[in-house]
């Protein structure tokens, strides 16, 4: 534990050294509230809707977290391993899952100060509308998308640990991202099945769209995104273990 | 202190190492002397569990490289050869990172002590980016050192440093190796002349010569060498010297100089002086001179002439002497 929160600790503070975080969370936050001003405008004048929270909340995840998770996470373990400090890491007491673990959570901690800042805009929602916010979606809303970027971050620092370049862990990334965004689609023009039941389960984005983001909260999709997360760190570590063998 | 036996490595179909045997007792500075791509980076990595060996054993204290690899580190202090720095810290937390990760009880007083042991205690809010290659070099043996390791592996802890620097860092490393086992890699001789207790000489991937500086000298030294310098020409002594019993070869030099040996039990050096002087000649100088290093290393890894460490070594031998 103690080696994980040290790996995280350095992981988490180099974004804020260098001007990766504040680039990052200017730009998102300026995006987000740009788009959260127009929708409660274009709500007003036109009094067709009332403005909620899941609009800004899907601009988040798409195409926000989407095209940042890989660019933050891609040179996690890249980058030690092109400059030499990977070998340095490897040589300290610190086993290799500890390693993972290390750099996945200080990238998700990252994440989750952004979502956390986000939080600006429901507040700022609950007072205008009236009476209040809905509780519950926007509660299963924040859920949802933690534990999303929970395994995409985990993701990405997989397939860092694959690279020494930080372009190839980022295409790669894209690459692997896309296809669990994807993967569902098939299901839909595929006979009902097994394996239409099978992609359709895959999907990282079923799990989301159609129960956090519209306030339900079942079992089976925390267990989703938990178990990704948990494959994806766990082949993350065998894959710097089988680095120590080539 | 470390034991190795019949260790070998392959990375793929290439041999890195072939069945290294050495030990290293507690307290002592070893250099593992080679040419490049002689396997020394190779061997210092297994010793530090980075990587396991293909074949072979290897132990740090009684605690094998690999089924105990977590114990192994702990006791272990490793420089890798491109000093492993983060140049977004500053050398104090790059120092702490460290400490933190080995586990260092007080790290922060401990930081401060090693920082003063590379003197280097006046850099450290400074960030690493900011330092030359030799304080880099300094911050790499400081985070070494920072879990008191009874062990300290040094890969070509001087490459890349300019002369004033590496006098400084192998005067760190025998003060270190006071309290220490040091094991670094070199490819430059009069290094691990300096520096070293022992040498152990590997050529690829093979030890071809194990002893101390002093030792590894008298052994290949058959017979003595005398330098003699005069004034005026020398080739026609030639003859002269080669002539006087006891002296078994003569060889002109450049500069009025000429090398003759002489074998030790019949020291032939009080006639050789008697018959310069008679022949009208002055002398200026005859001493001793013995094999250096460098010849020796030569002689051990002859059949590899384009050797690219031997330009290396010789550019940096006229560094030692200015």
């Amino acid at each position: 534990m103690h080696n994980i929160w040290t790996i995280a600790q350095r992981e988490y503070r180099h974004f804020f050294i260098s001007p990766i975080a504040y680039v990052f969370l200017v730009v998102t936050l300026l995006t987000l509230g740009g788009f959260f001003f127009l929708d409660i405008m274009v709500a007003s004048q036109t009094m067709q809707y009332v403005p909620d929270i899941q609009r800004t909340l899907s601009l988040l995840v798409f195409p926000l977290l989407f095209l940042s998770v890989p660019v933050i996470t891609m040179r996690t373990i890249a980058e030690e391993n092109r400059t030499g400090t990977l070998e340095l890491l490897l040589t300290t007491p610190l086993s290799d899952w500890e390693l993972v673990v290390g750099k996945w959570f200080g990238s998700f901690l990252f994440f989750l100060t952004a979502i956390a800042l986000t939080w600006i805009y429901p507040i700022i929602l609950n007072r205008l509308i009236s009476p209040g916010l809905d509780r519950g979606p926007l509660l299963a809303g924040y859920l949802g998308l933690i534990l999303f970027v929970a395994s995409l971050t985990a993701l990405g620092v997989m397939v860092s640990s694959l690279f020494n370049s930080q372009i190839a862990a980022l295409f790669a990334t894209f690459g692997i991202v896309i296809l669990f965004w994807v993967i569902g689609s098939p299901a839909q023009v595929m006979s009902p099945g097994i394996a239409a039941d099978v992609l359709r389960y895959l999907s990282i984005t079923d799990h989301f769209y159609n129960s956090f983001l519209v306030g339900v909260i079942r079992i089976d999709d925390i267990i989703y995104y938990l178990s990704l997360t948990a494959f994806a760190l766990l082949l993350g570590s065998v894959i710097v273990e089988t680095r120590r063998w080539r | 202190m470390i034991r190795v036996s019949k260790l070998t490595k392959d990375y793929g179909l290439r041999r890195a190492i072939s069945d290294l045997d050495f030990n290293i007792e507690k307290g002592e500075i070893v250099a593992f002397l080679g040419p490049n791509g002689a396997g020394k980076t190779t061997t210092m990595r297994i010793l530090c569990g980075y990587m396991p060996p293909t074949s072979g054993k290897a132990e740090i204290s009684g605690h094998d490289v690999v089924d105990q690899s977590l114990e192994v580190r702990r006791i272990v202090g490793y420089l890798p050869e491109t000093v492993p720095l983060y140049p977004d810290m500053t050398v104090f937390d790059y120092l702490m990172f460290m400490a933190n990760l080995r586990h260092v009880k007080d790290a922060e007083d401990r930081v401060d002590e090693v920082l003063e042991m590379v003197h280097m205690e006046d850099r450290a809010s400074g960030y690493v980016a900011n330092l030359s290659k030799g304080m880099k070099q300094r911050i790499g043996l400081a985070q070494a050192l920072v879990h008191k390791p009874e062990v300290l592996i040094l890969d070509e802890p001087t490459i890349g440093l300019d002369p004033a620097q590496i006098i400084e860092v192998r005067n760190l490393i025998r003060e270190i190796g006071k309290e220490h086992t040091v094991l670094l890699s070199t490819h430059i001789l009069p290094e691990a002349q300096q520096v070293c207790d022992r040498v152990l000489i590997i050529n690829k991937g093979r030890i071809v010569a194990e002893d101390t500086t002093v030792g590894l000298q008298a052994r290949l030294t058959g017979a003595q060498r005398v330098s003699l310098k005069v004034r005026g020409e020398v080739n026609e002594l030639v003859p002269k010297i080669s002539k006087i019993p006891g002296v078994l070869k003569v060889t002109p030099e450049l500069d009025n100089t000429l090398e003759f040996e002489t074998s030790p039990s019949n020291d032939a050096r009080p006639q050789v002086a008697r018959v310069v002087i008679q022949s009208g000649y002055d002398l200026l100088e005859m001493h001793m001179s013995t094999l250096s290093l460098e010849e020796i290393f030569l002689q051990l890894t002859r059949d590899e002439p384009s050797s690219p460490s031997l330009d290396e070594s010789a550019t940096l031998e006229t560094e030692e002497e200015r």
